[in-house]
C-alpha cells in the first residue's frame, strides 16, 4: 500500500502534515473517505450509518477556518468513526440495537465534544455487538462484521466495527468502548491498536450505558501514536461524569519515543495457562523478550484470583446492565410495539420486540442477581472478589511497573463457529476481563501473526493513571515486531 | 375517633418533602411548578440513552439541615441507590434514592397532642427523586406523561411506627411541616404535592408485645385526609379482625370523596425492586468543613422559638398559638420589634388579629392588616393618642377598610389627654349631678363609674379613661372638705 495516495488508511501525522502545508484538504479527505467506506464496507460491514453531510460540512468549516489562519485543534480535519454506542447529537445513535432505530440524540456524548473541539471530524457511526454485549461482532441488529484480514472469521467485539474499520484502511482514527475486552479483543483480532483508560480517566456521560462501573471509551489506530494522541484528545475531567476523575488531559505523544530501559514487565503466568493457543503463546513471549532487548527487566508476578474474574464480571456487568436496559421500555423515544392491549404489553412486547437474544440473556441474569435474597450471594459476593482481584494488581505493581500478557487466548474465529454456547463466547474475555474489574489502564498491541495469517496482539496493563507507561511500553512492542500500520495484504502504507 | 377497648392501634408516617431546589436533585432542569407539560425536561430527567446523574448539593445540605434540626445522625459518607420498578412516569425504570447508607439516622421529633408532649422517634430520612406523573384522558382511552417533576429533589422522613392514634399522626405531621417549613428545606405547599404522606397502620389487642400486620395507605396528602383515613383504616382492620378475618399486608389508597380505602396491590403483588449501589454516582462525602457550615447556618427552630417567647414572659399558651405556623411567628416578631411589649402584641394577635381572620377563614399570611400598621396602632396606645377602646375601632376599619391608622385618628381625632380640658368636662359633670355627688359621698363609692361614664360620654369617648378616672375621684373627694 506505498505507493497509495495519502488517505484514510495514512497516519495521522502524514495526513496532518499534508492538511496543514495545504497539499490536502479535509473537504477532500473526508470525501474520498466516505467513498472508500462507500467501496468497500460491503465486503466488511463495519458502518451501521455513516453522516456525510454533516461531516462534510465540518470539514469545509477546517478548511475554512484553516484558511482564515486561525488556530486548529490537533486533529483539524482528521476523520474518526465512532462506535455506535456513543451519542452524536443529530445522528442516529443506536447501540446496534433494534430497540434505538430511529433514535437521534439531541446532545453529543463529552467524547465527541471533545472530537469536534479538536478539529476531528465524526465521519459515521460503527458497527457494534447490540448494546457492547459480545465478543465477536455476530450479535448487532445491523448485520455482522467481518474481519479484514479474513472475511470468514469475526473481527471480535464488541468494538468489531471500530477495529475492522482500522484494519480495512476506511478510516485512520475510531472510537471503541470496552466493558470487559471490547476494544482489546477486537484489536487483536484485526491487527490494530486499542486502547482502554484507567476507569474515570474519559468522560462516560453520552455513552449508551452497559455496565456503568466497568464501562470506558478508548481509541483504535492502525499505530501506537496515532491511539496515544487519540486519547489525549478524550482524556481529562467532565463535571458531566461523576465518576470521571479530576486530572488534567493526558500528554502522551511524548511517551511514544521514549526508551524502556529499566522497566520492569511483569508476566503473570495465570494468563499463559490451559486454553491459550500455543502459536498466540510463542507469538505474545517472544514480543515480551523483544521487550527485555530493548533494556526491560522481565519479572515474573502472580495474579492468583484470575480464574474467578469472568464468573465475577458476569454477575457485576449483567446486574448493571438489567438496570441500566431498564429505560428502554417502548413509553418514550425507543421501539414500540404494534400490539398494545395494556401497561404490560406494551413492556413486554417492545422489550421483546426490541432486544436481541444475548442482550435478553443479560438482563435476565442480572436481574437474577439483584433479585431479593439472591443479592448477598452474587452481586455483592462478586463486589468482593472484585476487591480481591484489584488487590492481585496492586501487589503486583509492587514488584513491576506494566504487565504483558496475551489479550485472547485465540486469534480470529470463524463466523457462527461460537455462537450456540454463549459460555464458549463468555470465555473469550477471560484474559481481558480481570483488568477492566481493577478499572486498570490497558491495551493491546499487534504483535505478529499466526500461521493462517491472522494478528495476534500483546496486552499491556499498567497501574492506574499511569497511560504513559503503557504508551511507552506499547510503543517499544510495535518498535520490536513491526506492526504499526500493517494491513491485511501484507503491505503498510 | 376513640379507638374501641382493647384495642391499639400502631402507626408509623413516610413523609416525603419536595426540597426547596430551584433545580433538580440530579440535573440543571428546572423545578416551578405549573409549568406546561415537559417543559422542565432534558435528556437526563428523560432517561436518555448515557446521559449521567450529577447531586445538586444544595439539596445535599437541605436534607442536612432538616436532619440536624431532627437530633439525627448525619452519614458523613452515605450513598445513592437504584430501586427498580416500571411504570410510565419513571424514566429510567428506575429511582434513584437512598437504602443502605441514607443521609440521616435515627432522630427524634416532639409533638403535642391535647396539651400532652410525647417524643417520636425516627428511622431515617433519605434523599430520593420524584417521579413524573401521569395524565388520564379516559375519553380518549390513553395517558398522558409529564416529566416535569421527575428527577425533583425529596427527603422521604420515616418515623419508627410509634404513634397510637390519628390525632398523633397529624400532629406528627403538623411539627415536621412546620419544622421544614421554619427551616427553609420545603415550601410546604401540600396543593403542589410538596409534602405528602404515606402511613402505615397496624393494630393489635392492648397489651400485646407483637405488632399486627400493617397495610400501607398511599397518597394522603392533608392534615385532614390523614386523620380520616387512619381512623377509617383503624376501624376497618379491627371490624375484619372480630369478625373472623385477619388483615392482609397490603398498600391500599385513600378514597376522600368516598372516605373509603381501597386494596392497590397486595404482598404477593409488590415489587422486588432490587436495591443497588448507582455505579454512576460516588459516596456522598461530607467533610468536617461543608458539616460545620451546615450547622452554623441553621436557622431557629419551632421549638427553640416557643421557648425564647416564653422568656419574653408570654404564658405557655400564648407561645403555643404565636409559634403554631412560622407565618405566625413571624408577625409576632415583626410587631415586637417595633413596640417592645410581648404581652400587648401577644394579647393583640390572639385577641383582634386571629379573631377577625378565623371570622373570614384566612391564614395570618393573608391577613389585611400588616405587622407594620398592627405596630403602628399599638404605637398609638403606648403614647397614649388612642385608648384601648378606640385602638379596638381603628383596628376594625383598618382590617375592613384597609384606613391606616395615622388617617383614622386623623379622621376622628386623637384621645384627649389635656388635664384642663378633662378637668372642666368633669366639673361639669359633677355640677349637673348634685343629687349623685351626695350619694357619693354618703359612701356609695360604686358611683364613680357612673361620672368617668357620662365624661366619656360627653367626649364621646376619646377622654383618656385612666385620666378620667383620676380627675373624677379627686375632684369629687375636694367636695368632703
Amino acid at each position: 500500500m506505498a505507493d497509495l495516495p495519502l488517505g484514510p488508511q495514512s497516519p495521522v501525522s502524514e495526513l496532518r502534515a499534508a492538511l496543514q502545508s495545504g497539499t490536502l484538504s479535509a473537504e477532500s479527505l473526508t470525501q474520498r473517505t466516505l467513498e472508500n467506506i462507500e467501496g468497500t464496507d460491503e465486503d466488511v460491514g463495519a458502518w451501521i450509518r455513516t453522516s456525510g453531510e454533516p461531516a462534510l460540512a465540518a470539514a469545509v468549516e477546517v478548511d475554512a477556518r484553516r484558511s482564515r489562519g486561525e488556530s486548529l485543534g490537533p486533529l483539524a480535519g482528521i476523520p474518526v468513526g465512532v462506535k455506535d454506542m456513543i451519542c452524536t447529537r443529530g445522528v442516529e445513535t443506536t447501540a446496534a440495537s433494534k430497540m434505538l432505530a430511529g433514535f437521534v440524540p439531541p446532545y453529543d456524548a463529552t467524547v465527541v465534544s471533545r472530537l469536534r473541539a479538536a478539529g476531528a471530524i465524526p465521519i459515521g457511526k460503527l458497527n457494534q455487538d447490540e448494546f457492547a454485549m459480545g465478543s465477536s461482532n455476530e450479535n448487532s441488529a445491523f448485520g455482522v462484521v467481518r474481519n479484514p484480514w479474513d472475511t470468514d472469521r469475526v473481527p471480535g467485539g464488541s468494538s468489531g466495527g471500530s477495529a475492522a474499520a482500522i484494519a480495512a484502511g476506511q478510516v485512520p482514527l475510531t472510537l471503541g468502548t470496552d466493558t470487559g475486552g471490547s476494544i482489546r479483543q477486537p484489536a487483536s483480532f484485526c491487527g490494530v491498536v486499542g486502547f482502554k483508560p484507567t476507569y474515570g480517566r474519559v468522560s462516560r456521560y453520552g455513552v449508551v450505558a452497559f455496565a456503568s462501573s466497568l464501562d470506558q471509551v478508548g481509541p483504535l489506530a492502525a499505530n501506537v501514536a496515532d491511539a496515544a494522541e487519540l486519547l489525549e484528545v478524550l482524556s481529562g475531567h467532565d463535571p458531566l461524569d461523576s465518576t470521571s476523575i479530576p486530572e488534567a488531559p493526558l500528554q502522551l505523544t511524548t511517551e511514544v519515543e521514549r526508551p524502556i530501559t529499566g522497566m520492569r514487565v511483569g508476566v503473570p503466568e495465570e494468563y499463559f495457562g490451559e486454553g491459550l493457543d500455543p502459536e498466540v503463546e510463542s507469538i505474545v513471549r517472544s514480543a515480551i523478550a523483544g521487550l527485555e532487548s530493548q533494556g526491560a527487566e522481565l519479572v515474573p508476578v502472580a495474579l492468583p484470583h484470575t480464574s474467578y474474574a469472568v464468573a465475577t464480571y458476569y454477575v457485576i456487568a449483567t446486574a448493571e446492565a438489567s438496570s441500566n436496559l431498564s429505560r428502554y421500555d417502548g413509553v418514550r423515544y425507543t421501539h414500540r410495539t404494534d400490539r398494545v392491549e395494556d401497561l404490560r404489553s406494551l413492556y413486554e412486547r417492545s422489550r421483546a420486540e426490541g432486544f436481541g437474544a444475548e442482550v435478553k440473556r443479560r438482563i435476565i441474569l442480572g436481574t437474577y442477581a439483584l433479585s431479593s435474597g439472591y443479592y448477598d450471594a452474587y452481586y455483592l459476593k462478586a463486589q468482593r472478589v472484585r476487591t480481591l482481584i484489584t488487590r492481585d494488581f496492586q501487589r503486583a505493581f509492587e514488584t513491576c511497573d506494566v504487565l504483558a500478557a496475551p489479550v485472547a487466548p485465540t486469534t480470529a474465529f470463524a463466523l457462527g463457529a461460537r455462537t450456540a454456547d454463549p459460555l464458549q463466547m463468555y470465555l473469550q474475555d477471560i484474559l481481558t476481563i480481570p483488568a477492566s474489574l481493577a478499572g486498570l489502564p490497558c491495551g493491546s498491541v499487534p504483535c505478529g501473526l499466526d500461521s493462517s495469517g491472522l494478528p495476534v496482539g500483546m496486552q499491556l496493563i499498567a497501574p492506574a493513571l499511569e497511560e504513559a507507561t503503557l504508551v511507552r511500553a506499547s510503543a517499544a512492542v510495535e518498535r520490536h515486531c513491526g506492526f504499526a500500520n500493517r494491513r491485511p495484504g501484507g503491505g503498510d502504507s | 375517633m376513640s379507638i374501641p377497648q382493647g384495642w391499639e392501634a400502631v402507626i408509623g408516617l413516610e413523609i416525603h418533602v419536595q426540597l426547596a431546589t430551584e433545580s433538580k436533585l440530579f440535573t440543571a432542569a428546572s423545578t416551578q411548578y405549573g409549568a406546561g407539560p415537559n417543559t422542565h425536561v432534558d435528556p437526563v430527567t428523560l432517561g436518555m440513552p448515557g446521559v449521567l446523574p450529577v447531586l445538586n448539593r444544595e439539596a445535599v445540605e437541605l436534607a442536612m439541615r432538616l436532619g440536624l434540626a431532627l437530633g439525627c445522625e448525619i452519614d458523613r459518607k452515605s450513598r445513592f441507590a437504584r430501586k427498580h420498578y416500571f411504570y410510565p412516569d419513571l424514566p429510567k425504570g428506575y429511582q434513584i434514592s437512598q437504602f443502605e447508607r441514607p443521609i440521616c439516622s435515627g432522630g427524634q421529633l416532639t409533638i403535642r397532642v391535647d396539651g400532652d408532649e410525647r417524643v417520636v422517634c425516627l428511622n431515617r430520612i433519605h434523599l430520593e427523586e420524584d417521579a413524573g406523573k401521569l395524565v388520564h384522558e379516559s375519553s380518549r382511552d390513553r395517558s398522558l406523561v409529564d416529566y416535569n417533576r421527575a428527577g425533583v429533589s425529596l427527603v422521604e422522613t420515616v418515623s419508627e411506627p410509634e404513634m397510637r392514634s390519628s390525632a398523633e399522626a397529624v400532629a406528627y405531621m403538623r411539627a415536621l411541616h412546620q419544622i421544614v417549613v421554619a427551616l427553609g428545606v420545603s415550601d410546604g405547599n401540600m396543593e403542589e404535592g410538596n409534602f405528602r404522606c404515606d402511613a402505615n397502620v397496624s393494630v393489635r389487642p392492648t397489651g400485646q408485645a407483637e405488632l399486627g400486620t400493617r397495610t400501607e395507605l398511599k397518597n394522603i396528602n392533608s392534615f385532614r385526609f390523614v386523620g380520616r383515613a387512619i381512623d377509617y383504616e383503624i376501624g376497618r382492620q379491627i371490624a375484619h379482625i372480630e369478625s373472623g378475618g385477619e388483615v392482609v399486608q397490603e398498600t391500599r389508597l385513600w378514597d376522600d370523596e368516598a372516605g373509603v380505602s381501597r386494596a392497590l396491590r397486595s404482598k404477593e403483588e409488590a415489587h422486588d425492586y432490587r436495591y443497588f449501589p448507582d455505579p454512576d454516582l460516588m459516596e456522598v462525602e461530607i467533610d468536617d468543613a461543608w458539616y460545620e457550615r451546615v450547622v452554623a447556618s441553621m436557622p431557629e427552630l419551632p421549638a427553640a422559638r416557643r421557648e425564647r417567647f416564653i422568656g419574653l414572659g408570654l404564658t405557655d399558651y400564648d407561645a403555643d398559638v404565636l409559634t403554631q405556623t412560622q407565618a405566625r411567628a413571624d408577625y409576632f416578631e415583626a410587631v415586637n420589634g417595633q413596640v417592645h411589649d410581648p404581652k400587648l402584641v401577644a394579647n393583640w394577635i390572639q385577641g383582634e388579629l386571629l379573631g377577625a381572620l378565623n371570622a373570614e377563614g384566612k391564614e395570618i399570611e393573608d391577613s389585611p392588616v400588616g405587622a407594620e400598621a398592627l405596630g403602628e396602632l399599638l404605637g398609638l396606645i403606648g403614647d397614649k393618642t388612642v385608648s384601648s377602646k378606640m385602638a379596638k375601632s381603628c383596628f376594625a376599619a383598618m382590617f375592613s377598610e384597609g384606613v391606616s391608622p395615622a388617617a383614622w385618628v386623623k379622621e376622628h381625632g386623637g384621645q384627649i389627654t389635656d388635664t384642663g380640658a378633662i378637668e372642666a368636662q368633669v366639673r361639669e359633670v359633677i355640677e349637673a349631678n348634685p343629687g349623685q355627688v351626695e350619694q357619693y359621698l354618703g359612701g356609695k363609692e360604686k358611683l364613680l363609674g357612673f361620672f368617668v361614664g357620662r365624661v366619656m360620654q360627653a367626649t364621646r369617648g376619646k377622654a383618656n379613661p385612666q385620666m378620667v378616672n383620676e380627675l373624677v375621684r379627686r375632684l369629687l373627694e375636694e367636695r368632703r372638705t
